[in-house]
């Protein structure tokens, strides 16, 4: 594993140095990133993001996030049907919900009750009870469905099906699927505020943005990256700030983060990242943004305010999602 | 004639569909007796190949669309026609469009039939018919027809592909075995113009011959047919296959195998992981029991382009979903990680080509260092300027 090597004593004391404002939080700070190809989850150091331990997991970790208090990550391993828990104290896998068939992305609802599951394979959502780690319902989506999102009120789900080129809104009470909205081609991630959805629609290089209150698109968003053509566009992970002002955008092939005025849905600049950025996460205090390069095994971190790359840290083979205990 | 094995497969979904959805019938229409589709057996019976009807893969769009056409409000029915020989094949397409109204009607069968079928329905200007599996470059070239769209790749587009692949791997030379075949002719044929169009050198042609007569040993035997020769890759045109399995490893410089074993290419490899391959893969493993290949793709590419065609436009009208299809704004995804659509040109779909081992794809071309200036999945099969399709004017 590569990021032992970064522990070199020099190094982490140069980047230290050289990084005085880099200051990320309250708590460990630690970033955990999941890296799909190497089973494995990546800890880094929230300050010197010096590796401070890599944890194995079941097989094909994708997506990864902490719960409300930030005492467990929670890790869905696709290849081995399941959903690990590490305990973000003892940096362990300490427990599994077994039986999730190919879980993909998920999201966990509010008060950390229940965890919706995008079942890829399968092309169901599944509904978690965290309490007792029971599967408590499957529903039947469109086919390859991803992204998943719980609303802030918890009480809908949004799932983009990369296939059906949809995204449905279930009823999380009655379980059942109250819209059905037609996006571009191979939707991928879902990122909200209070009043909108965004979608990435990976093939058609767009990202759609959908209005909570009826569940039709509001508008759409194209890239065009200098020197880009359009079949290079493949926007997939996105996030947006808690006031709902900017987005970023993940490009893909292109390699870049598109930095989007929420408001007048214009895109206001392109950050240089690594190969094939995806998964994207903000830190809390909105000031770092960390982008998972899939494509060469490290991640960047981002001055988001100064739309400035602070520096690129390699983590597993193909890295997937990151989570910041801050 | 056409016997009556129509097998239909309505995907009728009552749930969410509330009132009156529309209808609208795809075609489908192979041969009873296809070779091409038989498994790939040698001496002995040694199945080296598992193969199966490309009709699973029209199944599997349809299956795999399902949530999608029932929130569009459109119930599409599958209807299969086996054909027991080509002019059946010809009636089928006849008997879809007036006793099941289907307008887009997918065809599977050898590039002589298909071009029967276009020949047929020349004039109707309310039929489209989708190749699933004849890659001959004719039926794009010379053969055109405006009523029939390609879903395989051409003969052209593949040895463009490998051509491509030799010359960012820097192989300059290579040397061709040529089979008995007249697709294996056809394909020589179609390696040559590739090889000129990426500057590729021919450093020898070589027919071949299956045997072990001493007379014949300059086509039969491996040693002599891959010495006395300068190259860096051997191309073996090979339908067959039963000459060229057992061709790597046995040539007498060691050079890589391309064209009929080593690497070859395809529309789709099992193999392929990236873009949601494998979940199509999957998927059809389970409905087909078999691996999913090239052709299969093509017919799930295929149903999958008129549903999602008659989804966007919101219509069932053959013209508007037509003219949606062939259009500019078209793009679709294939799990191929580009977004695909047809060539106005010669109705071609484009789309990148898998170049693959027996359990790998190695890579997909295009490749990024042979740009096109409009297009870079261009740069694959008949270019607009080197057409040799001409669309009657008025029914582009």
């Amino acid at each position: 594993m590569t990021p032992i090597r970064l522990l070199a004593p020099a190094f982490a004391v140069l980047s230290i140095l050289a990084l005085p404002l880099v200051v990320l939080a309250k708590d460990t700070g630690r970033i955990f990133v999941s890296n799909e190809q190497s089973h494995t989850v990546t800890v880094l150091d929230g300050r010197s993001f010096a590796s401070v331990a890599t944890i194995k997991t079941g097989r094909r970790p994708r997506d990864i996030k902490l719960n409300s208090d930030k005492t467990l990550l929670y890790v869905a391993c696709g290849d081995d049907n399941r959903i690990d828990i590490i305990d973000v104290a003892k940096l362990a896998v300490v427990d599994s919900i077994r039986g999730i068939d190919d879980p993909e992305v998920f999201d966990i609802g509010p008060g950390d009750r229940q965890l919706f599951v995008s079942n890829e394979d399968a092309g169901k959502l599944s509904i978690i009870d965290l309490a007792t780690k029971k599967l408590v319902r499957s529903i039947k989506v469109g086919q390859e469905p991803e992204g998943v999102l719980v609303t802030l009120d918890g009480a809908s789900v949004f799932v983009a099906s990369e296939a059906a080129n949809l995204v449905q809104v279930i009823d999380v009470a009655s379980g059942t699927i109250k819209a059905n909205v037609p996006v571009g081609s191979r939707p991928r991630r879902l990122a909200q505020s209070t009043k909108e959805v965004w979608v990435s629609a990976e093939i058609d290089g767009s990202v759609y943005v959908l209005d909570k209150s009826n569940y039709t698109v509001a508008g759409r968003i194209e890239f065009a990256p200098k020197g880009f053509r359009r079949e290079d566009i493949k926007p997939v992970g996105l996030t947006l700030t808690r006031d709902g002002s900017t987005a970023y955008v993940a490009l893909g092939h292109a390699n870049r983060i598109a930095i989007v005025d929420a408001a007048t849905r214009q895109v206001r600049d392109y950050i240089l990242v690594g190969k094939r950025p995806w998964g994207v996460a903000l830190s809390r205090d909105e000031g770092h943004l960390f982008v998972a390069n899939g494509a060469s095994d490290d991640i960047t971190i981002v001055d988001a305010r100064r739309g400035e790359v602070v520096r690129s840290v390699p983590v597993g083979r193909t890295p997937h999602s990151v989570a910041i205990d801050d | 004639m056409t016997r009556v094995a129509a097998l239909a497969l309505a995907l009728l979904l009552g749930s969410l569909s509330a009132g009156a959805a529309e209808r609208m019938v795809i075609g489908y229409v192979d041969l009873m007796n296809d070779a091409r589709h038989e498994d790939r057996a040698g001496f002995g019976g040694i199945v080296f190949e598992q193969r199966g009807r490309p009709h699973d893969g029209a199944a599997l769009a349809l299956e795999d669309l399902a949530m999608a056409a029932q929130a569009g409000g459109i119930e599409f029915e599958l209807v299969a026609i086996q054909a027991a020989d080509p002019a059946g094949a010809v009636g089928a397409i006849e008997t879809l469009r007036i006793e099941r109204g289907a307008r887009f009607i997918l065809i599977d069968a050898p590039a002589e039939t298909v071009a029967a079928a276009a020949r047929a329905v020349r004039g109707d200007g309310r039929i489209l018919l989708f190749n699933v599996s004849a890659e001959a470059d004719a039926l794009r070239g010379a053969d055109c027809s405006t009523h029939v769209m390609h879903l395989i790749p051409s003969t052209a587009m593949r040895t463009d592909a490998l051509m491509q692949l030799v010359v960012v791997r820097k192989w300059r030379d290579v040397l061709v075995l040529e089979g008995p075949d007249a697709r294996d002719a056809d394909l020589v044929r179609a390696l040559e113009r590739s090889a000129k169009r990426f500057g590729v050198r021919i450093a020898a042609k070589r027919p071949f011959v299956l045997g072990s007569d001493p007379r014949e040993r300059d086509q039969n035997n491996l040693a002599l047919l891959t010495s006395a020769a300068s190259y860096d890759v051997v191309f073996v045109a090979d339908d067959s296959r039963e000459f060229s399995r057992f061709l790597p490893y046995q040539t007498m410089s060691p050079r890589p195998v391309i064209g009929a074993a080593g690497l070859t290419a395809e529309a789709w490899h099992w193999a392929w992981d990236r873009d949601g391959g494998t979940n199509v893969s999957r998927r059809f493993r389970r409905m087909a029991q078999r691996p999913m290949r090239g052709e299969d793709w093509a017919a799930w590419i295929g149903v999958k382009s008129i549903v999602e065609a008659a989804l966007r436009a919101r219509s069932t009208d053959f013209a508007t979903v037509a003219a949606y299809l062939k259009g500019n704004e078209f793009r679709m995804d294939g799990s191929k990680g580009q977004a695909l659509s047809f060539r106005p040109w010669d109705n071609q779909l484009r789309q990148p080509v898998q170049l693959a081992t027996q359990d790998a794809v190695i890579t997909q071309a295009p490749f990024p260092q042979f740009l096109h200036q409009s297009e870079n999945l261009d740069t694959l099969g008949a270019d607009r300027p080197d057409s040799l399709c001409r669309f009657p004017s008025d029914s582009r």
